[in-house]
Parts: structure tokens; C-alpha cells; sequence
């Protein structure tokens, strides 16, 4: 390994002074502490901010990565790392941190309905389940809101004693002529139009008094007290109705589940094992329906791959001629659809498609019903087509520079030897051509694996799959199909989904490694 | 005769059928945002009629926040593809010019993490913008520069291998020479790196600001309130609610926001193809 960190001693011819050290290094060295002040005063204020909330992820990670700076930027035995650590930092929270997250969601059950930890999920259900306690006395209260916006409960209890989120408050009270206390010092009383719109933060008002229950109102003007109708029993992890007497057992799909299979909503996050991604295999009404979106995405992806290549190096051959007239007009104009931004054109060809309003149907074939995004083939051959337009001209521009790379003399040397045109192509021009070209080719084919834009503005993955219990469409790609579970209307499954990325990822990463390999590229980017 | 169509005119031939695939969906959208009735029924009918009202309505339709959608847009696909430049640069400098303990592995790593799309971690990134939100409220969930926060955490990657590629073919004597001269290794940076690097810093500036412009998902989970939208978000909503009486407005909406990258691949066309195959295949 050369080291150019200490590269002096070359002797060789003379050069014109490029630094004049002194004066610069001491402009940078006031720059530096300066921007380093900034980063020292941002990162305490960032720590600060956080611990106030609690967060102690997010504090931990801003004091860290302060430190850190001040280390390698004062240090003079750090020299690359300097340069690595801002793209870094961005790495390692929104790359890293995500790849991590997602693996981790992959083997729970996280989703809706599933989204809260155990005790969160208990304490949740307790306060929905609570009801008046029969014949308990009722409180009159005010709804009031502090400085920080959040609700209170003043509660006048039946003997006339004021407690303000449970504390008892003896100063500062406004009284009405029946004895209830309406308002309090340092807090706004909410009137009707208030208690209305804000009703689900008052239904949600809860002061617990112990052993006694807990003091909650409907209307904001009269409290009662309330209890839970189920029972928590901590040793057994049983909940128990108080009035039915059905048991609710904590269990293992992160549910209280009753011996008759109904269950307790919400649920929670348990650890589910491999069970998502066992599920696409043994769930048969998925695994059809998955089967078909698998194979359609390397389909997908090799096909885009091939046309496009196809379309772009043909027209590289074809406009490769010294001396064409307009040669530069139809390069100019060519390239057009790859300037324009995809979803743009995606967008367009949606339009262009439609099969009863569209200029496809109605005009280029004069009134035609073709359905071209509505039936399973011909949305799959549209999509194709609207990425063969989207993307030659990338292969286009490639093509016609790894043909202009390649040495005169070797096309000397074929005429010479008395090659024909096609002979030519086959045996010199085409295998050049894929020797430079192969990386970003792999490039493009990981790309349109997960190409969501076109398949998502262009068919939305549809026609929909009548059979899939989840909403799938016949163009659906593997990423379409993530989105749609993750994000698709009702019964969002993020392990499900996460579980889905984590398979991608390794597909794309295990082709693009034997594809970069096999082209050895990997190797000279090493040397 | 026959001679000319074997020798050229075939080349004509082929070009032209090929424009004609290329240029008629623009031919199309022209058309269409000039229409008009402004339907997609009556767009197709190709220049039936010719006014400006479908601009007119974009610009002055109040529930319609075009002009801001277009302005967002520019910011933060501007400012992504600046910041991304500035940070891929700099590591592939590091990659390049500098020998250090984990070099090979951090390379490895970069190329393996890169694989991952951000579209497949949209959920993870979801929560951690609104835990994030929790507590810096200006840079979480809902704000503009949230997002070209987390479109810098793709910076890296492929960008900085193209980059090094191009680097390395730099030659050491320049830098070498500098430093004899007393030149510090930030300033060999800023004075013969950056400069002679700048047609690669071009593409990936380039088609990072079209990526940008391009993305939806990750934008459209990241900013909810409709003024603070892209247009790829805008744009899409607009004609997914009523794909044909919407039309002629979305062709106009569409025409104008292409323009930006249109502009900017014509200045930078030359460099596009000489900057992808250098940095990837070296030489």
C-alpha cells in the first residue's frame, strides 16, 4: 500500500507555490473552532432538549456524536476520518439505524393493533373496560387547561373539598352559588364550545384516587367515580371480568385471549420468531399470490433491463456514424424522456392508457377498447413498455460512450480481417461493450427490482388479484407489495412488511455481489 | 441508392421512428395543458384549440398550492443534491487519498448498506421522524428539512464509489506536489481535488437533484400538510381525486415542474456519460 499521507521526497520538476502556509492555516484554524463552536453549542442544546423530554436514545446519540467531532477535528492523528464523519453521522441514523429497526420489527408482530409494549396495552385496556361504580357519589367538576395546553379535572367532591388533578387546592378558587369551584388561579376554564371540541381529550381525563378508582367525567360538568370491570391478576398474567367472570389469559400472540378464542383490544408487540417470513410459505391463500409477485419482479426487472439495453444500443449503433447529418439533433432530442422526472411521465402514460378516455384508445387507434392497464397481460406488457421509454435513453447515452471507447485500431484490425457487419457486432463490438457496461447494467437491474415509481403511478399495481387476502395487484413488484401492507388502508402489518424488506434486501444485495464479482470490478475497486 | 440506405439511410430511419416513440407523450402533454376543456377526453384530440386557461388555474386556484409545491421542490431537491455532493466528495477522498484501519471493511459496508432502499425501511423511518419530532420539532415529522435530513442518509453509497473511481484516476504527483509545497490535506482538497473532479461532481450533483424531484414515498409519509408538499406528492393527489377533469391542469402543472431538470441535464449532458463510465469501470 502506497502511502501518500507522507508522499514527499519526489523529486522532479519545479512547481509554482500552491499554499502559502501560514496565513491560511491560521484563517482555517479560526473557521474551525468557530464552526466547532457552533457544533458544541447545537450538540449541548440537542442533549438538553432531549433529556427534557426524556428521550435518553436521542440524548445519548447527540452527546456521542459531539464528542466524537470534537475528538477527530482537534485531533491530528485522525486525518480520514475528518472527511468521513459528516456523511457518516446521516449514515448511521437514517441508513443504519433504519436497516437495523426493520430487522428487528421483522420477527415481531408490530402493527395495528400490535403497536404498544405489554404494560402500555394492560393499562390501556383497563381504562377502557372502567365503568361508574353503582351508586357511588358524584363529584361536580370544570375542565381547566394550564399554560402548557394540557387538561385538567377540578373536582368539588360532595362534601366540598377541591382537588386539582387529584391535589387538593384551598387557595385561589372561584366559587358558584351551589359550592362547585369553576375556576382556579393559573388555569383557563374551558366553556361548552371547548368541552365539545376537544370531547375525546376529556372523555380521556383520568384522576385516579387509589383503592377507591378513578374520577372521570362524560360531559365535563359532573365526575364519578370509576373501576375497572376487569380484574388484573400479576402472578398468573390473567385478566379476569368482574361481572361475567371470563378469564382473559395473557398469550402468546400478543393478545388477553379467553378460552373460547375471543381476545382484548389493543393487543401488544410480542416476538413472533421467523413466523413472518414462514407465513408468504405456509399461509396457501398468500402464498399464490406472493409466488406470482416474486417471480413477476425478476421478470420485471430482467426484461426492463434487456429492452431497454436493447432499444438504447441500437440506437447507439445506428447514430454511431462520423459525419450523420443531424446526428446531434437526434441525440439532443432523444434523451428527452430521461430528463423529464419519471413520475411526470408516469403519470402521463396513466393518462395516455386510460381505456375509456385515452389518447391511445380514442386517437392513435381510432376508438379502440383495449385494456391496456385493466387486463393482467396487457398491464404487465404497459408497464414494460412505459419503462422501455422511461429508460433507453440512459442506455442510450451509456451505450454510444462505451462505443466510442472502444480503440480504432480494433475496428481496423476486424475489417482487416475481413469481418461482416454482423460478425463485427457479434465478436468485437458487442463483447466490449458488456465488458464495460456489465456493473451499471447489474446497477440498473437492482433499480428496476424496486422500481415503485412506475408500477405505482402507472397501475398501482392492478388489476387486482381476486384470490390474495391482501390487497394485490398483477403488476404488483415485491416493494409495491411491502408498501401496500405497510401502509395500505385497513390492518397495517409492519412486522409483516419489515419481514418482506428484509427478504428483498438480501436478494438485491446477494445479485448485485455475485453480478459485481463475476464483472471483477469489485477487485479494481480495491486495488 | 440502395447503397445510401445501407450505409445511412437506415440510421435516419431508425432514428426517426425512434423520436417518434420518444417525443410523442410529450407532443401529447403540450397539447393537453393547452386545451381547453382541460379534460382527459378532450386532450385526446391533439391541439384542439389553444389557450392558457389550464396555467391560469394553476397559479390562481387557491385550494391548488402549486407555486409552493414547485418552490419546495427546488429547495430541497437543491439543497439534497448540494449536501449529497459535499458529503460523498469528501469521503471518496478519504476512500482515495487515504490509508487507514478499516478501509476495505467501511467500503464493504457502505456498498452492502446502500443496497438497502429507503422505500423498504419507510415504516422505520416513519417512527424515528416522529420520535425525532418529540424533540427537535423543527427538523421531525412534517418538515422539509426532515426530509433532506434522511435523503442524506443515502449520500453515501454509490455515490461515493463513483466518486473515488474518479478520484483515483487523478494523479497522486499533483497532490504530492502540493503537499511539498506545504499545501495541508484539506486544501489539496479544496484546491486540486474538488476542481479537477468537478465533471463527476456534476453527474451525481445532477442526478441526485432528479432522484429527489423523482421521489415519492419517502416524501409523502415524511410531509402531510398539503402546502409543504412536493409536486411529486402534490401532482399525484391531484390526479388521483379526478384523473380526467383534471387533466389539463395537470399537464400544465407537469410541463413547468420538468422544466428544472430538463435545463439542468441539457448543461450537464456531457459530463453524464464520461462521468458514469469512468467511475464505474475505471480507465
Amino acid at each position: 500500500m502506497g502511502s501518500t499521507t507522507t508522499g514527499g521526497g519526489r523529486v522532479g520538476v519545479h512547481r509554482p507555490r500552491l499554499a502559502d502556509h501560514a496565513p491560511s492555516s491560521t484563517a482555517a484554524l479560526i473557521v474551525k473552532i468557530a464552526l466547532l463552536a457552533v457544533i458544541n453549542a447545537l450538540g449541548v442544546y440537542g442533549v438538553l432538549a432531549a433529556y427534557a423530554v426524556g428521550d435518553w436514545g436521542i440524548a445519548g446519540f447527540v452527546g456521542l456524536a459531539t464528542l466524537t467531532a470534537d475528538y477527530v477535528y482537534f485531533s491530528r492523528r485522525v486525518t480520514a476520518g475528518k472527511y468521513l464523519l459528516p456523511g457518516l453521522l446521516f449514515l448511521l441514523v437514517f441508513q443504519v439505524y433504519i436497516v437495523f429497526h426493520t430487522a428487528a420489527a421483522a420477527f415481531t408482530n408490530v402493527g395495528d393493533g400490535h403497536n404498544l409494549d405489554q404494560p402500555r396495552a394492560l393499562e390501556h385496556i383497563l381504562a377502557v373496560s372502567e365503568k361508574r361504580i353503582p351508586d357511588s357519589p358524584l363529584y361536580k367538576v370544570a375542565v381547566v387547561t394550564g399554560s402548557d395546553g394540557t387538561l385538567r379535572l377540578l373536582a368539588t367532591d360532595p362534601a366540598g373539598k377541591v382537588t386539582l388533578g387529584g391535589e387538593e387546592v384551598t387557595e385561589g378558587i372561584v366559587r358558584d352559588g351551589g359550592g362547585k369551584a369553576v375556576e382556579v388561579e393559573g388555569y383557563r376554564t374551558l366553556q361548552l364550545r371547548d368541552l365539545v371540541t376537544r370531547q375525546e381529550e376529556v372523555l380521556a381525563l383520568r384522576v385516579s384516587l387509589g383503592a377507591q378508582g378513578a374520577l372521570r367525567t362524560q360531559d365535563g360538568v359532573t365526575g364519578f367515580l370509576a373501576r375497572p370491570t376487569l380484574r388484573h391478576d400479576p402472578a398468573a398474567d390473567t385478566l379476569t371480568d368482574v361481572e361475567s367472570g371470563k378469564v382473559y389469559q395473557a398469550s402468546s400472540a400478543g393478545y388477553y385471549e379467553a378460552a373460547d378464542g375471543t381476545h382484548l383490544t389493543p393487543g401488544w408487540t410480542v416476538n413472533v420468531g421467523f413466523d413472518n417470513f414462514a407465513r408468504v410459505l405456509t399461509d396457501t391463500r398468500l402464498r399464490g399470490p406472493f409466488v406470482s409477485v416474486f417471480l413477476w419482479t425478476f421478470v420485471f426487472a430482467a426484461l426492463s433491463v434487456l429492452f431497454n439495453f436493447a432499444l438504447g444500443l441500437l440506437l447507439a449503433l445506428a447514430l454511431n456514424k462520423p459525419g450523420m447529418r443531424g446526428r446531434n439533433v437526434y441525440r439532443s432530442l432523444l434523451v428527452l424522456p430521461y430528463a423529464v422526472p419519471s413520475f411526470l411521465s408516469a403519470l402521463v402514460w396513466t393518462g395516455m392508457l386510460n381505456q375509456t378516455f385515452g389518447f391511445v384508445n380514442l386517437t392513435l387507434l381510432g376508438g379502440a377498447d383495449v385494456p391496456w392497464l385493466n387486463d393482467p397481460w396487457l398491464a404487465k406488457g404497459s408497464v414494460l413498455l412505459v419503462n422501455l421509454w422511461l429508460g433507453f435513453p440512459y442506455m442510450f447515452l451509456i451505450c454510444t460512450g462505451a462505443l466510442q471507447a472502444i480503440p480504432a485500431e480494433l475496428n481496423e484490425a476486424a475489417r482487416i480481417d475481413g469481418a461482416g457487419p454482423w460478425q463485427h457486432f457479434r465478436q468485437v463490438t458487442l463483447p466490449l461493450l458488456l465488458v464495460s457496461t456489465a456493473p451499471l447494467l447489474i446497477a440498473a437491474f437492482a433499480f428496476n427490482f424496486n422500481n415503485f415509481t412506475v408500477i405505482y403511478f402507472v397501475t398501482g399495481g392492478g388489476p387486482n388479484l381476486p384470490e390474495a387476502p391482501i390487497t394485490l395487484g398483477s403488476t404488483d413488484l415485491l416493494i409495491s407489495m411491502v408498501y401496500k401492507i405497510a401502509f395500505g388502508g385497513a390492518g397495517r402489518e409492519w412486522g409483516f412488511a419489515s419481514a418482506m424488506s428484509a427478504l428483498i434486501f438480501v436478494i438485491v444485495a446477494g445479485i448485485s455481489a455475485f453480478g459485481l464479482r463475476r464483472t471483477r470490478s469489485l477487485e479494481e475497486t480495491y486495488a | 441508392m440502395r447503397a445510401w440506405f445501407a450505409n445511412t439511410g437506415w440510421r435516419h430511419l431508425v432514428g426517426l421512428l425512434a423520436l417518434v416513440f420518444a417525443l410523442f407523450p410529450l407532443v401529447f402533454v403540450i397539447s393537453a395543458s393547452v386545451n381547453p376543456r382541460g379534460t382527459l377526453t378532450a386532450s385526446a384530440t391533439l391541439f384542439d384549440g389553444a389557450s392558457l386557461d389550464n396555467y391560469v388555474k394553476l397559479f390562481t386556484t387557491s385550494t391548488l398550492p402549486y407555486t409552493r409545491w414547485f418552490t419546495n421542490t427546488m429547495i430541497i431537491a437543491g439543497a439534497t443534491s448540494v449536501l449529497t455532493v459535499l458529503l460523498a466528495a469528501s469521503a471518496a477522498y478519504a476512500f482515495s487519498r487515504f490509508r487507514f484501519r478499516g478501509r476495505r471493511l467501511g467500503m464493504l459496508g457502505l456498498l452492502l448498506v446502500q443496497m438497502f432502499p429507503q422505500v423498504l425501511g419507510a415504516v422505520a423511518i416513519f417512527l424515528l421522524m416522529a420520535r425525532i419530532k418529540g424533540v427537535f420539532p423543527d427538523v421531525g415529522l412534517g418538515t422539509q428539512w426532515g426530509l433532506v435530513m434522511v435523503y442524506l442518509g443515502g449520500a453515501m453509497g454509490v455515490n461515493t464509489f463513483l466518486i473515488k473511481g474518479f478520484f483515483d484516476s487523478i494523479p497522486h504527483e499533483l497532490d504530492d506536489a502540493a503537499k511539498v509545497d506545504g499545501a495541508t490535506h484539506t486544501r489539496v482538497f479544496f484546491t486540486i481535488i474538488l476542481r479537477l473532479g468537478a465533471p463527476v461532481l456534476a453527474v451525481i450533483g445532477l442526478l441526485t437533484f432528479i432522484n429527489t424531484v423523482n421521489e415519492f414515498l419517502v416524501a409523502s409519509i415524511i410531509l402531510q400538510s398539503p402546502a409543504k408538499q412536493t409536486l411529486a406528492v402534490g401532482l399525484y393527489t391531484l390526479i388521483s381525486e379526478r384523473l380526467s377533469a383534471n387533466w389539463g391542469v395537470f399537464a400544465a402543472g407537469a410541463l413547468i415542474g420538468a422544466i428544472p431538470s430538463v435545463l439542468l441535464f441539457r448543461f450537464l449532458q456531457r459530463y453524464i456519460v464520461s462521468g458514469l463510465l469512468r467511475g464505474s469501470v475505471k480507465g
